[in-house]
């Protein structure tokens, strides 16, 4: 047991992740990353696929050993206090992990014991959690009847029956439809107002990474920035700007040589960032000598935060480069260890 | 408890340090599940038993007639009866133990090993649940003991039942141990062919262990299933009158060397086997990531 824990004073982090490596060979997953995450917070994991996310995650919950650093989960080691570690946290994972041939509340019922919890307070927790995802009624429903949407709403209600401290998702949303998507954001930022619990999460949608109170943007073993999602876009620091032209090339060359900018071609367009961008916008017109078919100026998101610390956007970073060939053998690695 | 209190209504959950008894449980919870399973798959207890009603009554008539000047009056399917429980409970054993690779396919496992227990309790859990389940199996055959003239000796009964369980163990061990490393069913399925059918001929299950050829009779004495249907047979054939000369070329008893290994002896093996297999089980998944 630590000693650090369960001091009532100076509360711990949930999470504190000290120069946390994994390698897989000769390839390095995870490249010394440091982070801590206080209690209560959404804390968000934002990256390409193969950016090393899930082996975060699963050296978070004691499923991968680091290959060096070291990180403590509720106050304990994930190497030294893996079961410690394992009493304090629930997991979602972005493969099912359900028995099909079970009731959804028998489901339940086992994991609850697996996790030891008093039977006499099993049937009250079990409502709860499953009246939170809307799944109290189905109860008595065999798991492989349920939708995909509904098991995941399922594996979260499971994740929460022995009230873990630490709470990951990892790609909770994924391959999900809108709707559910929505209930499943409902669903954590309830669980922040009725239960002390932290939430960890991987994810590559964008818009979601706005919901969470601080994010982490990952990109090929390594954090490239964290903070709240509106610092990060301040940090930006500027609008960005969206044009289309009869020659990209030449609008680049302009940019570069008559402003100063420095632009990079997306999709058919042309995009950059300035200061005050409405008030450039005339001065383009007036100096760029390339002709313009449209503009648009907008703040910027954090897709745009994204590309300006990895210089590229979250979906060409998976369609390729180097996360590209992450990602190809990460699939093999899980593959040979599934 | 901190000041920033959370609403009456939610109901808060300790999750106990780890524990013997916490072992014991996860053990229990896991067997559970094995139960919960078998009970929703009815038309899997009926299915399984229709290739050992076959060899049992269709083979074992069927081949009577070839058969009777050598059997000394006894029937085929009494002869047979031992081994025909054993090879069921065998199929049916390396089925449960088989049935981790699912596990594992469908998500289960891992639910299973991210808990704070020892993977060792869910290798034991699987074991045990496997073995109960294979061992139900067989307990149908015990009941139709009658049917193939095997008296309703409570001795001889229970005899039987302890025997298969013991093997319902060992092989359910066997098949989590094989399946340890597996992705997928079909892999499985070869090893099925490759392994367990070999195994299920060579063990004496549907003739006499004396008199074979040098190396068939080497075979027979490597193959775990015999040391099961040996002692099984004896305990039959004593219960059953039958001349000694037919008691002598039916069921001559596995030897070493010219030695015969004694009923409790081969049941030892049997245990001993399903142990060290169970132990091979546990280390493969505590080794894992």
């Amino acid at each position: 047991m630590s000693t650090n824990t369960q001091a009532n004073g100076a509360r711990p982090p949930a999470i504190e992740v000290r120069d946390l490596r994994k390698s897989y060979g000769e390839i390095e997953a995870v490249r010394g990353v440091d982070f801590e995450v206080a209690r209560g917070e959404v804390f968000g994991f934002l990256g390409p696929n193969g950016a090393g996310k899930t082996t975060t995650i699963n050296m978070l919950c004691t499923l991968a050993n680091p290959t060096g650093g070291s990180a403590l989960v509720a106050g304990h080691d994930v190497v030294r206090e893996r079961d410690d570690v394992r009493r304090h946290i629930g997991l979602v994972f972005q493969d099912p992990t359900l028995d099909g041939y079970l009731t959804a509340e028998q489901n339940l019922r086992l994991h609850a014991e697996l996790y030891g919890v008093e039977a006499a307070i099993v049937p009250a927790r079990m409502r709860q959690v499953l009246e939170m995802v809307g799944l109290w009624e189905r109860r008595g429903g065999e798991v492989r009847t349920f939708s995909g949407g509904m098991r995941r709403r399922l594996e979260i209600a499971r994740g929460l029956m022995h009230s873990p401290r630490v709470l990951f998702l990892d790609e909770p949303t994924l391959g999900l439809d809108p709707q559910t998507r929505s209930s499943i954001w409902r669903y954590i930022h309830e669980l922040r107002e009725t239960e002390e619990i932290t939430i960890f999460m991987t994810t590559h949608y964008m818009d979601e990474a706005e919901l969470c109170d601080r994010i982490a943007i990952m990109d090929q073993g390594e954090i490239v920035a964290l903070d709240t999602p509106e610092a990060l876009k301040a940090g930006v620091g500027a609008d960005r700007v969206r044009i289309e032209t009869e020659d990209d090339e030449a609008a680049i060359a302009a940019l570069g040589d008559v402003f100063g900018l420095e632009a990079g071609a997306h999709e058919d367009a042309v995009i950059f960032f300035v200061p005050s961008g409405e008030e450039f916008v005339p001065r383009l017109f007036a100096e760029l000598g390339v002709p313009i078919k449209s503009v648009n100026v907008s703040r910027p998101t954090l897709d745009d935060v994204f590309m300006s610390y990895t210089g590229t956007t979250i979906r060409d970073a998976e369609e390729s480069g180097p996360a590209h060939a992450n990602r190809i053998v990460m699939q093999v690695m899980t593959g040979a260890r599934r | 408890m901190t000041s920033t209190a959370v609403p009456a209504e939610v109901i808060r959950v300790r999750v106990p340090p780890r524990s013997f008894r916490g072992e014991l449980r996860a053990i229990k919870t896991v067997w559970k599940r094995e139960m919960i399973r078998f009970g929703k798959d009815r038309l899997r207890i009926v299915t399984a038993l229709v290739q050992p009603l076959l060899f049992l009554f269709v083979l074992g008539n069927g081949l009577e007639q070839l058969s009777s000047a050598s059997t000394h009056g006894v029937e085929l399917k009494t002869f047979i009866y031992p081994g025909i429980l054993c090879v069921a409970v065998l199929f049916t054993a390396m089925f449960q133990g088989a049935s981790i690779i699912w596990d594992r396919e469908f998500g289960f496992l891992r639910e299973m090993m991210v808990a704070p227990v020892r993977r060792s309790s869910i290798v034991i859990g699987k074991c045990l649940g496997g073995a109960t389940v294979a061992s139900l199996q067989g307990a149908i055959l015990i009941c139709l003991a009658g049917a193939v003239d095997v008296p309703y000796e409570p001795a001889l009964i229970l005899g039987i039942f302890a025997l298969q369980l013991l093997l319902a163990f060992t092989i359910t061990a066997f098949g989590v141990m094989v399946a340890a490393r597996m992705k997928q069913m079909q892999s499985f399925m070869g090893v099925m062919q490759m392994i367990v059918m070999p195994m299920f001929f060579i063990s004496g299950a549907l003739f006499p262990v004396a008199n074979l050829p040098g190396w068939l009779a080497f075979l027979n004495r490597l193959d775990p299933l015999t040391y099961a249907v040996d002692p099984m047979r004896r305990l039959v054939f004593n219960h059953l009158d039958v001349s000694a000369a037919a008691k002598a070329a039916l069921d001559p008893g596995v030897t070493w060397w010219g030695w015969h290994v004694p009923a409790l002896l081969e049941a030892f093996v049997v245990l001993a086997l399903g142990l060290v297999m169970l132990g091979v089980a546990i280390w493969e998944f505590s080794a894992t990531e």
